[in-house]
């Protein structure tokens, strides 16, 4: 039945953003962070970053997809693509957030004989915190969007749908596909604005 | 009276340009130096240098006789508090938060940090009923000052410096909180090094005033003697407290 499959292929897809996103932030935040105390190498990471993102979806999966050990038709070649996308945002979210934190206040924390690690976790990251779930945010939404071309190298999910009904030229398969998504992004927005709300000062 | 801070030959160089030249300047135990000075005249820049937020190019700092520069920073920064032009306070936690840090930095109970800012709150004139749970973005300008000289006098430290501390307030306000700088330092003994540009605020505040022209020490004098220096420089200074609509005419 189409609406059962409709359900169970929304559940594989927010599980393929779930792990993307929450494995580009366990790589994005801790590299930022370490960014921000490194202005060269900040500048050249962000540059490869940046350059990963102007590269189509659809190509990039069809660059990792001859990979050995981490390419090959499957979720796991999927989830990689997804990271790649996601971490753009969480990374210079990250180091936006944290460098952007007030030169006096930052400079109270030093003289006050508080320690890097005491002003990284005490200073910095609470005051980073609003603008890196946003970063966040942006990550997910892309990463739904972008999950549907998924499909297209066996990673499943609700672009199934999509890449179905092209084949079959039918506009309804299409929008059992598309329309989810949509439906998926634009909660998934609402919710961690609100999440982001709540943890701005 | 043993000098609690000394400079002994200070110079500071930034961009190929010396910034500071020779300073040889010792500050006693509970007394109030005012640096005085215009913009650029290394004021602040030796200012920093007591609590290592910038290190000499060459000579030395001592603070209670020993060389900062073989003393552990984090130790040093704790014992000496620290308040700036808009107080510098953390936006994202409470006054109660913002005071109580360093103490729970070095390891304080709890209870006896929340003793402790009561205690300072009523020192700088701010009902902690109203405004220990208050956030830095719900405070006057003012207000702001006092909970940043309420956290730098926290832990209790024998030195405090202050960097234009009042120079953001409004002329009455800054006078309320001169007034009222000038009667804690006194009442707690503590040790001040006060940088200012504005000469009335000098004489009013310090024990001693120090003037600073182009990064060279130009006048050190007691306060009520600093109006007899026969220094350019001072008298500009003095030329200002003149200045006013009686003047013009």
């Amino acid at each position: 039945m189409l609406f059962n499959e409709i359900v169970s292929l929304s559940a594989e897809h927010l599980l393929l953003v779930a792990i993307a996103v929450m494995a580009a932030t366990a790589i994005a935040a801790p590299s930022a962070v370490f960014l921000t105390h490194h202005a060269r190498s900040r500048r050249w990471t962000l540059a490869v970053v940046n350059i990963i993102q102007t590269i189509p979806s659809l190509a990039l999966f069809g660059f990792i997809l001859p990979l050995p050990f981490i390419g090959g038709v499957g979720k796991r070649t999927a989830i990689l693509a997804l990271i790649l996308y996601a971490l753009l945002p969480i990374l210079r979210n990250t180091v936006v957030g944290i460098t952007g934190v007030d030169a006096t206040v930052r400079e109270s924390a030093v003289a006050m004989g508080m320690t890097d690690g005491q002003i990284l976790r005490a200073v910095e990251l609470p005051l980073a915190l609003p603008t890196i779930l946003a970063g966040v945010r942006i990550a997910t939404v892309t990463t739904i969007g972008t999950a549907t071309i998924a499909a297209a190298i066996g990673g499943g999910g609700l672009g199934t749908f999509v890449f179905r009904g092209i084949a079959m030229a039918d506009t309804k398969t299409i929008l059992a596909g598309a329309v989810p998504a949509a439906l998926m992004a634009i909660t998934a927005d609402e919710v961690l604005e609100w999440v982001e709300r709540r943890f701005s000062y | 009276m043993a000098a609690l801070v000394e400079f002994r030959n200070v110079t500071y160089q930034a961009g190929g340009r010396e910034i500071l030249r020779g300073i040889d300047l010792s500050i006693e135990e509970h007394e109030t130096v005012v640096l005085l000075g215009r913009s650029g005249s290394g004021k602040t820049t030796l200012l920093k240098m007591v609590n290592r937020l910038l290190e000499p190019s060459s000579g030395e700092v001592l603070f209670s006789g020993q060389r900062i520069s073989e003393q552990d920073r984090i130790q040093l920064r704790r014992r000496i508090g620290y308040v700036i032009q808009d107080g510098g306070l953390f936006p994202h936690v409470t006054v109660a938060r913002n005071i109580g840090l360093v103490p729970e930095l070095e390891g304080w109970a709890e209870d006896r940090i929340r003793k402790r800012v009561t205690e300072l709150l009523d020192a700088v004139g701010l009902d902690p009923r109203v405004y220990a749970a208050r956030y830095p973005r719900q405070l006057s300008g003012g207000e702001k000052q006092r909970v940043g000289i309420a956290r730098a006098l926290a832990a209790d430290p024998p030195l405090l410096l202050l960097d234009e501390p009042f120079a953001a307030l409004d002329p009455v306000t800054r006078f309320g909180m001169q007034r009222h700088f000038a009667h804690l330092s006194q009442t707690l003994g503590k040790t001040a090094l006060f940088v200012t540009h504005d000469v009335r605020e000098a004489l009013m505040l310090g024990t001693r005033i120090a003037l600073l022209k182009e990064g060279r020490l130009e006048v050190v004098a007691k306060a009520h003697e600093f109006s007899r220096a026969q220094s350019q420089e001072a008298q500009a200074f003095l030329a200002t407290l003149a200045e006013g609509p009686h003047a013009v005419q």
